[in-house]
């Protein structure tokens, strides 16, 4: 199966995802130099502090001439003024950024939404449906974490141990110097530290996901559960996934708890070792006690970003683990892709199909279609016959270009259907998939979904042509009538019915039916086929069913098997012949006696 | 502390507000309640009681971690005032007062890292242990409520209960230890500062009371711009689970473009909630991180006062103002579980929304029937969905009434949309009749044991459900039988060659949802799982439609010789379209419109019911109509009349 890209992202370096994470939204530019001026505000407020502190208690109390009380005074309103501006710059500052960054998120996930509709068929059931929701929702989430939170910690943490590196050495280089040589080792440590701890929050998601399987699993299968007694055992199956999922968390935790606090540690040898060195310093005359005392806040302020680093570390690997399977979808190109203005428009009118040496086999599996050769006329009803795994239903994504052919070429109207516009395709050629799937609507919207723009009175006339009128009047609400999740409160044949209506509404010019009434009753199934007959007079209608009624109205059979058409005909000359054709139909007469 | 811990006290006894909500529904209207912070304490007191021992310990090393950030202050101070001055002063120190000193900082430093770790791991494990437990219970009831409620709730809402809701329930809980250490902390500041002076403590701690009326009013601008960010957040997911589950549709009708929008007004949405709240924690964040240095400042204006009266000295001056900027930081532990208060609230409103949902399905303490075919009996049922805004119910079955004796077949007939698959659900016991009732070898199917009905009845549904487990365990379900009668069962389904065909054979996973199988092999191997029971009474629900013509007769076949050879193994009631499958049948039920229009055999039926007629000679009826329009094209008007007579010699 074609998965999608992450493993070529995750090959790439961090450093190399943010950037081109960062590339991708735009909008995280916008105004950034002000933000950035801003955050440098607040972080030098954070700064003032330590600094007034020092100030007041060198210059003011313990100058030369005894307590300076209006020096005090003083210094204490600028620093009142220093931390309103300080308030003032990060409200600004946050507000800008939550602005830029939800907007390039908004943006990132609708992007990341558009292509994952636009990846083929076959990509997008090779993830799990969870995992493509993931990449537009909590994956997101992470990035916008760490936007707003970690990534500006991280900028505000460097700028505030500049700050305090900078301070520090002004009050003494070599007090400076040990305290940089007490945290570089430390600076190693946590690195390692981070790649286990990164390591273990993989773990707790892997076992998340395992986790969210299995309830909805209890959710989804809940009759099944009840019909099967198995209430205990998917208790015992979700119990499981919890336990694995609480331990991973546990452990990763106690990581956290052990690494948290060798900052702490480290600090506390570093302010030993500078209350040592700086009281040898200070006997020797090269530092007063002011200093001193000021360069022990110095550290605390040095400390702070440091403490933070594994928790703002952890967070910027989540959000680049983000972006990589974001950025995975993103750089999946759509295997079938869609030649866009580049491509051609096919004028309106019944369709020719031609299949030129079309072969096809599943990415890794044995081909399952061989050099199928065939034309379909415009204005012809064609069925499709075969038993299962004879590959109609691969014939039928082919012509409907849902997946593209190994060899060979599918041609309408003697254009090749891939340098065909998707929006010509999709307008042109509609595909009635045999599970019909609704969307929690009511059920003219449903219908509309084929023609967004059909009024009431048209959705209920199409039902009147498909010879559906009686069953919509049993509807109690009508067209208002709710379909349920995925359709579930309408039963399975209604639902192939609200299907096909919403196919015929969109007016193809080539309709293809997959099994489309599999779930219908014979005569409703019957009444459909003749007023499909009547309604695709003049266009091209292609149905593939196992129950040969559609095979006996059509004007022609494709009889498939093993991959290969086999025989070709109108069902009276192939029914007397013996042969795949005249089996099959001997078991359908077979069903139908009594 | 903040101020709702008063008012918290004050109904122990009162259920949360949460349980009286209607259950499940969408969560709350964003709204301005003191009532919030009042429930989110008590939900804490819920994770305290369920796990006192975790949360002492936890809260005992975030006690020794205050202490000794107090402690630092203490030592550094005593180190400043009794080594560093006095050895600046003299301008000499001995080796030994200096090492003194550095072993009294780091020794305190030690226990603060031994509180820090301490704290944070039981904090974890707490709130792990929460998560795991409700998570838990909210899937037991899930799998006990009714199916009645399941329908009345989309799987999404479902699933976010128990994932994003219980996480929120319990996210304050990492944040609490710290934030009741930060208490004490404040305590053992207060002594400390009081000690040294009264009037510098007094400016002080306006600081404290200002805090906590501002994380207040925080905590209540933030709820309700959280919830509804929240509440988008669920919708976002939704719209992207139910557009990428409908992708070929997306795919086949070309609607790429309009599915974005519906996605991007929903993401934008949910931008300007998330941008609003952004607004007001940028407004208050900074706003609670300036009071504590503006705390600071006055402790200077006002210490040097008192400096100059000679009411305090240097040292102490030195220690107050540190311990200020040492409570600066951690006070801001009050302000986070506050923050995570009013999302903990409205996800424990949801989750108690699932626990204490009623409704179960009751149970009797009847068993089960013996013997080899149950006997069954359908007396005047009726029965309506309830729609899931729970203002209308939509009536389904009317009267019906049927039995069927041991080792019968039945056939139930009817038209698309009559209810046929409801009360297949109604033979099982999936849901009960809103009147009448379904009788098991005579006993009401709700006075059965727990578990009685799926001892005696299976059901095969119309749509195939199939767990990510393997072959194996998706037929037996978790049902002890040897490996043999799992083959047999597959046998009989016609299962047997395409999965020995299967890489591991019996031990092959099939996938999310049995992604790896067609439609007819997962119809099959649901068969499989409702013969491996060798249940007594077995309800196929055109369980066949997916599989081949030639395959489904195979399948017939064996279960009529099955039926005949084992002298009516079991009671079969089958929803069928084909001939065939009626073949099978002693009996025909057709239904119509919900209600049992005609009953008995199948040629009976062809004589008496006009609508049983048409259905089940549907094709032929087209097939001469088809041959007549070919032959004698213009005479369609002798068709008509012509089609029945020949349709009914057609199937004789």
């Amino acid at each position: 199966m074609t998965a999608l890209n992450e493993a070529a992202a995750a090959g790439e370096g961090a450093l190399t995802t943010l950037r081109r994470g960062l590339r991708l939204s735009p909008e995280f530019r916008a105004g950034l130099a002000g933000t950035l001026l801003l955050a440098a505000l607040a972080t030098a407020g954070r700064v003032v502090v330590p600094i007034a502190v020092q100030q007041t208690i060198d210059k003011g109390l313990g100058g030369p001439g005894g307590p300076d009380i209006g020096f005090v005074r003083t210094a204490v309103l600028a620093c009142a003024a220093a931390v309103a501006v300080t308030a003032l710059s990060a409200y600004a500052m946050n507000v800008r950024l939550y602005r830029t960054t939800e907007s390039g998120l908004a943006t990132l996930r609708i992007k990341a939404f558009r292509h994952v509709h636009d990846l083929s068929m076959l990509t997008q059931s090779s993830e799990r449906r969870g995992a493509l929701v993931s990449r537009v929702t909590g994956d997101v989430d992470q990035i916008s974490q760490f936007m707003q939170w970690g990534g500006l910690l991280i900028i505000m943490s460097t700028g505030q141990l500049v700050v305090a590196s900078v301070l520090m050495a002004v009050y003494s280089w070599p007090l400076a110097l040990l305290v940089w040589a007490a945290f570089v080792p430390l600076a190693f440590a946590l690195r390692r530290f981070q790649r286990m701890l990164s390591a273990a929050y993989t773990r707790v998601r892997e076992r998340m996901g395992d986790l969210l399987a299995a309830v909805s699993e209890a959710v989804v299968g809940a009759s099944v559960i009840r019909a099967y007694a198995a209430e205990d055992r998917t208790a015992r199956r979700v119990d499981e996934t919890v336990e694995a999922h609480r331990r991973a968390q546990t452990r990763a935790q106690g990581l956290v708890a052990l690494t948290f606090p060798s900052s702490e540690l480290v600090a506390a040898a570093a302010t030993a070792a500078v209350v040592v060195a700086g009281t040898l310093l200070g006997v020797g005359g090269d530092l007063t006690a002011g200093e001193l005392v000021a360069f022990l806040f110095l550290i605390t302020l040095f400390v702070s970003p440091m403490q933070t680093a594994t928790e703002v570390l952890n967070e910027a690997q989540n959000a680049i683990a983000g972006w990589r399977r974001v950025l995975g979808v993103l750089d999946t190109a759509p295997d079938v892709a869609d030649p866009g203005d580049a491509g051609e428009v096919l004028p309106r009118g019944p369709i020719e199909v031609r299949f030129e040496g079309v072969g096809f086999a599943y990415p890794g599996g044995p081909p399952v279609l061989h050099d199928l050769n065939v034309t379909i006329a415009p204005r012809s009803r064609v069925a499709v016959v075969g038993e299962t795994g004879s590959g109609k239903t691969t014939f039928a994504k082919l012509l409907t270009r849902l997946m593209d052919p190994t060899s060979g070429r599918v041609l309408v109207d003697g254009v090749p259907l891939d340098r065909v516009r998707f929006s010509s395709l999709r307008e042109r050629i509609v595909m009635v998939p045999q599970d019909g799937f609704l969307f929690d609507a009511p059920l003219g919207d449903n219908i509309r979904y084929g023609r967004p723009d059909a009024t009431d009175e048209e959705v209920a006339r199409a039902l009147v042509e498909l010879g559906l009128g009686d069953w919509l009047e049993g509807l109690p609400r009508g067209l208002d009538t709710p379909v349920g999740q995925r359709g579930e409160s309408l039963s399975a044949g209604e639902r192939q019915l609200v299907a096909l209506a919403r196919a015929y509404i969109a007016d193809p010019d080539l309709l293809v039916l997959d099994e489309a009434t599999s779930a219908v009753d014979p005569a409703t199934e019957v009444r459909i086929q003749r007023a499909l007959d009547e309604v695709t007079r003049g266009r091209t209608a292609i149905s593939i069913a196992h129950r040969l009624s559609t095979a006996e109205a059509a004007d022609e059979v494709l009889v498939f098997d093993a991959g290969r058409i086999v025989q070709r005909g109108p069902h009276s000359e192939l029914v007397g012949v013996p042969g795949v054709y005249a089996d099959l139909h001997a078991s359908w007469i077979a069903q139908r006696r009594i | 502390m903040p101020s709702g811990s008063t008012r918290a006290s004050r109904r122990p006894g009162a259920r949360p507000r949460a349980s009286r909500r209607p259950e499940g529904e969408h969560p709350p209207r964003p709204r301005v309640s003191p009532g919030v912070l009042r429930e989110g304490l008590r939900v804490l007191w819920v994770a305290i009681k369920a796990e006192p021992r975790v949360f002492t310990v936890a809260v005992l090393a975030s006690g020794l971690y205050a202490a000794m950030t107090v402690g630092t202050a203490q030592v550094l101070g005593w180190a400043v005032e009794e080594v560093v001055l006095p050895a600046l002063r003299s301008g000499d120190t001995t080796a030994g007062a200096l090492a003194g000193a550095a072993a009294a900082i780091l020794a305190v430093a030690l226990l603060k890292a031994l509180g820090v770790a301490g704290r944070r791991f039981y904090a974890g494990l707490m709130q792990y242990r929460m998560q795991a437990r409700y998570r838990r219970a909210v899937t037991r009831q899930y799998l006990r409520l009714p199916l009645a409620w399941h329908h009345r709730h989309p799987t999404g809402q479902l699933l976010s209960n128990a994932n994003a809701d219980v996480e929120a329930v319990w996210a304050p809980i990492a944040p609490l230890p710290m934030a009741v250490g930060v208490v004490f902390m404040l305590l053992i500041a207060a002594v400390s500062i009081l000690l040294t002076d009264v009037a510098v403590a007094l400016v002080g701690f306006l600081v404290f009371p200002a805090v906590a009326l501002l994380n207040v009013v925080y905590q209540r601008r933030l709820s309700p711009v959280a919830t509804r960010a929240q509440q988008l957040r669920a919708e976002v997911s939704e719209v992207a689970h139910e557009s990428f589950e409908g992708g070929l549709v997306v795919k086949t009708l070309g609607r790429e473009q309009d599915e974005t929008e519906r996605f991007a007004e929903r993401a934008r949405a949910l931008r300007e909630a998330n941008v609003a709240v952004g607004r007001i924690r940028g407004l208050f964040d900074p706003a609670l991180e300036a009071l504590p240095n503006l705390g600071v400042l006055a402790v200077l204006l006002v210490g040097s006062v008192r400096l100059e009266a000679g009411a305090m000295t240097e040292g102490d001056l030195v220690h107050v103002a540190y311990l200020f900027t040492l409570l600066a930081w951690p006070i801001r532990a009050l302000g986070w579980v506050l923050a995570e208060v009013p999302r903990s609230v409205v996800g424990w409103e949801r989750v108690r929304g699932v626990l204490d949902a009623t409704g179960s399905l009751p149970y009797g303490d009847r068993p089960p029937g013996q013997g080899k075919a149950a006997a069954l009996e359908v007396r005047d049922v009726r029965f309506a969905y309830e729609s899931a805004d729970g203002d209308a119910s939509v009536p389904v079955l009317h009267d019906v009434s049927f039995s069927a004796a041991p080792g019968r077949t039945i056939a139930v007939v009817g038209p698309t949309g009559s209810g046929k698959s409801t009360l297949t659900s109604l033979l099982v016991r999936l849901v009960d009749p809103a009147d009448g009732s379904v009788l098991l070898d005579g006993v009401d199917a709700r006075d059965l044991r727990r578990g009685g009905v799926a001892e005696t009845a299976a059901l095969v549904p119309q749509q195939t459900f199939l767990f990510d487990d393997t072959v194996r365990g998706n037929v037996t379900l978790g049902l002890d039988v040897p490996d043999e009668r799992v083959w047999e069962a597959l046998r009989l389904a016609q299962a047997d060659g395409f999965v020995a065909a299967l890489p591991d054979g019996l031990d092959t996973r099939v996938g999310e949802r049995g992604a790896t199988l067609s439609g007819g092999q997962r119809q099959r191997l649901a068969l499989a799982r409702a013969l491996v029971r060798r249940p007594r009474l077995l309800v196929l629900d055109d369980a066949t439609s997916s599989v081949d013509p030639q395959v489904e007769a195979r399948i017939l076949a064996g279960l009529r010789d099955a039926q005949t050879a084992g002298g009516g193994g079991a009671t079969v009631v089958v929803v069928a379209y084909r001939k065939a499958t009626i073949a099978l049948a002693d009996e025909v039920v057709y239904v119509e419109h919900g209600r049992v229009a005609a009953r008995g055999a199948h040629a009976e039926l062809l004589e008496r019911s006009a609508g049983y007629r048409a259905l089940v000679n549907a094709y032929e009826r087209a097939e001469i109509e088809q041959r007549l329009l070919g032959e004698q094209a213009g005479e369609v008007d002798s068709a008509d009349s012509a089609d029945s007579a020949d349709s009914e010699e057609a199937v004789a």
